[in-house]
């Protein structure tokens, strides 16, 4: 059952990752990141990341893709002008991308030849209790200046969008 | 992998771990190429969302791989700092947008020479 459901789920990943590239209009790319988002939470839990994956579709299809839709919608961003492109760019860039995508693929299946499998249940080390656990025990330092970081995004966010008040 | 342990970890109901790293990999080039051939800036910037995911998939890989809890936890400050590089970012776009009213990335220039 596992195969089946990573090739399923990897497929709508890869599909709707092209379809972020491929669509002319961002609120259609922001739609297909958004499913390339929540594909990847059903594979986070698929290797028992289950806390990972509730924050995926909370944090990034929820709160991150909420965000980049509103400014879309907010600044009435219309299809992107597709004149002036080079030719030569179309012609020698795909098959370079498809290439480098291909030799990293290849090298990522055989340059580590000792790796093992993933199957649905067989490490319950991901649950809220555990990754909870370690975030306030041996990595609460960085916890902490995350939300120092946090903070100084906000104030830079408000500073950045204001109006300007003479 | 040789194909012969891939179909016996198949049969086992099992994925090799190798395999979400290339679909990690596949994800990152997908991301990369966007970043390269979109000219929209809000797009652009979607699909530097899109490589941080292909990422956090490798990161969570080897958690399983070594039944480690600190790739989780990289993942988890990934995601803070991408929601934070968001906020700013869209802030930062919303004043280009204001002052110079395009999301062209090539009419943005006044860096340029």
């Amino acid at each position: 059952m596992d195969p089946l459901f990573f090739l399923l789920f990897a497929f709508i990943a890869v599909a709707c990752g092209v379809n972020v590239v491929l669509q002319k209009h961002p609120i259609s790319s922001a739609l297909s990141l958004v499913a390339v988002m929540a594909s990847l939470a059903v594979l986070y839990l698929l290797q028992g990341a289950e806390f990972i994956a509730m924050a995926q579709m909370i944090v990034y299809a929820g709160a991150i893709m909420v965000l980049f839709i509103f400014v879309i919608m907010l600044l009435n961003a219309g299809p992107e002008e597709t004149k002036g492109r080079s030719w030569a760019a179309l012609i020698f860039g795909v098959p370079a991308i498809i290439g480098l995508m291909g030799a990293l693929a290849y090298f990522m299946q055989t340059g580590m030849p000792e790796l093992g499998s993933v199957k649905f249940g067989d490490w319950k080390g991901g649950g809220a209790y555990e990754v909870g656990y370690a975030l306030f025990t041996e990595y609460l330092l960085p916890f902490e200046v995350t939300s120092v970081l946090i903070l100084i995004a906000i104030v830079g966010a408000i500073v950045l969008a204001r109006k300007e008040i003479d | 992998m040789d194909p012969a342990q891939v179909a016996e970890t198949l049969k086992h109901g099992a994925v090799p771990t190798a395999w979400y790293l290339a679909l990690s990999a596949v994800l990152f080039v997908i991301g990369v190429a966007g970043f390269i051939l979109r000219r929209n800036i809000i797009t652009v910037f979607m699909c530097i969302e899109l490589m941080l995911n292909a990422v956090n998939l490798s990161f969570i890989a080897f958690a399983h791989e070594h039944k480690q809890v600190a790739g989780h936890l990289f993942t988890f400050f990934v995601m803070v700092v991408a929601a934070a590089e968001a906020a700013v970012g869209l802030a930062i776009i919303l004043t280009v947008f204001r002052n110079r009213s395009t999301l062209n990335i090539d009419e943005i220039e006044s860096l340029k020479n």
